[in-house]
């Protein structure tokens, strides 16, 4: 990178930077002014976040809500990628299964937690489970959607060659299909990390969604509600940043090119 | 000679909207090995859909297009469409692309053909380049080079050089002859443009509005390198324009 550019680069972010700092500002004047008992000011909310984190439960609970996400959309992932390669390639399997996903698609995973918690208890196979519910319906849709908006002249050509089904699966279906997956997998880390939170404010005992509830019913910590709420936004910023990444591949970068 | 490929009588129509559309009417030709025929036509003729079913990718309503004595087969790796829009995979490399089709090869075979390959069009030093980080002429190139890498006995190239600028085309006319010179295929080209046929072809095929039909036949007979501004060349150009009507 130039020096023209990082300069450019900085001079972009510097509105941004500007909205947040404003926003803190009047927070913290507002609080001020109120003289608010109960609403902390951004300073109380660092160090009552501080405070946790020396004491270990923070990390804890971050790490705790990570195991979460992690198991339930990997899960989702081994299910969902396979079969919406199928649903794609094979209409009867689409003409037979579509119906069912876009009516369970729209349920808010929320709606499930009752389910969950009769299934599968208050352990943590309760938000896995609804995790996996979560992410597994975006990622089977744009995988299947993937498959389906594959250009007619790379299978012609592929047919041409008369290559195997195997060459045919994993040089061109699957690569075809791949910047589709990465977008699906986008999405549904994105509907995962919301739900992991939610549910974790309603059946755990741990886990940031946890901290979130028990700070407040713990004697109305509201700096660390709050704290926990930064949290969640900046962990999620990092998981979306390496979603992006992948975007950035030099075998899926075709599609995004343009 | 003997035949390569018998072209016989093809017919197509399509349903749509308004009743049947009539595509193709009676198509025959033959082609001897090592000949290299064009078919000109005007636009939405039916020239693509004629290419489609001699390659073996559709199916003719009647009629029948033999391959070394052989039917009704299906497309394979022993005659190769180059279309034009292309269809080099972007997601593979240039070297990836070329051992795309080679079976049977150890790997490090592959990678040696792929590359006398890439040699040969002149595209030495991107073989691990991507796709969109090439021009429209070194996608061609790439494109040509992965049909010849398998050895085709046939090469069907429908508009193949339409998409690129007058003098890219020019350029990428004067790389097939050298490599045709070389390994001595068999070529159908379909084109719009009359002076790139007089260029390449042995025999040129006029084809009528649609539905397509042959209406007049022009033999090529200069030698290569050809001059187009010679009086034989023009008198050939002028008579195919009149065909079409131009």
């Amino acid at each position: 990178m130039t020096g023209s550019t990082a300069i450019l680069k900085l001079k972009r972010t510097i509105p941004a930077v500007g909205v947040i700092a404003t926003l803190i500002a009047v927070w913290w004047l507002i609080v001020r002014i109120t003289h608010s008992a109960i609403f902390p000011t951004p300073w109380q909310v660092v160090t009552g976040t501080l405070e946790l984190a020396a004491n270990g439960t923070l990390w804890e609970d971050i790490a705790a809500s990570l195991m979460r996400v992690a198991v339930g959309f990997l899960l989702a992932m081994s299910i969902a990628v396979p079969l919406g390669l199928w649903m794609g390639w094979v209409k009867g399997a689409f003409s037979t299964l579509n119906p069912i996903f876009q009516i369970l698609r729209p349920i808010s995973p929320i709606a499930w937690i009752p389910m969950a918690i009769l299934w599968f208890g208050v352990g943590n196979a309760s938000p896995i489970f609804l995790i996996f519910m979560a992410s597994v319906f975006p990622m089977v849709v744009q995988t299947t959607a993937g498959v389906h908006t594959i250009e007619k002249r790379y299978l012609r050509a592929a047919e041409n060659f008369g290559v195997s089904r195997s060459t045919l699966f994993r040089r061109v279906i699957i690569p075809a299909v791949l910047p589709q997956i990465i977008v699906g997998m986008r999405i549904g880390l994105g509907v995962a990390w919301l739900v992991v939170v939610a549910a974790e404010m309603i059946a755990l005992r741990s886990g940031l969604g946890y901290l979130i509830i028990d700070s407040r019913n713990a004697g109305n910590r509201y700096d660390l509600v709050i704290g926990g709420m930064v949290i969640i936004g900046l962990i999620g910023l990092l998981l979306d940043g390496v979603m992006r990444l992948m975007e950035g591949l030099k075998i899926v970068r075709w599609r995004y090119a343009h | 000679m003997r035949i390569k490929i018998a072209v016989k009588d093809l017919k197509k129509s399509f349903d749509t909207d308004r009743g049947s559309l009539q595509v193709v009417n009676g198509v025959s030709f033959d082609v001897t090995d090592g000949e290299f025929v064009a078919i000109v036509g005007p636009s939405g003729c039916g020239k693509s859909t004629l290419m489609s079913i001699i390659a073996g990718f559709d199916r003719p309503d009647t009629g029948s297009v033999t391959v070394d004595g052989a039917s009704g087969m299906g497309p394979s790796s022993k005659g190769i469409l180059i279309s034009q829009h292309g269809s080099v995979f972007p997601w593979l490399t240039v070297q990836q692309n070329l051992m795309f089709g080679l079976n049977g090869h150890a790997p490090r075979d592959k990678e040696g053909i792929a590359d006398h390959y890439a040699a040969i069009v002149g595209l030495k030093g991107f073989e691990r380049s991507y796709p969109h980080e090439l021009s429209g002429g070194m996608l061609k190139r790439v494109e040509l080079a992965r049909a010849l890498v398998v050895k085709p006995e046939i090469l069907y190239m429908d508009e193949p050089f339409s998409a690129l600028d007058a003098l890219m085309s020019l350029r990428m006319q004067k790389e097939l002859l050298r490599i045709l010179a070389v390994e001595r295929h068999t070529v159908v080209l379909i084109t719009h443009d009359v002076e790139e046929a007089i260029h390449l072809a042995d025999r040129i095929f006029v084809l009528s509005t649609r539905p397509a039909q042959i209406q007049a036949t022009f033999e090529v007979p200069f030698e290569h390198p050809r001059k187009l501004s010679s009086p034989e060349a023009q008198g050939i150009k002028d008579a195919i324009l009149r065909e079409l009507g131009v």
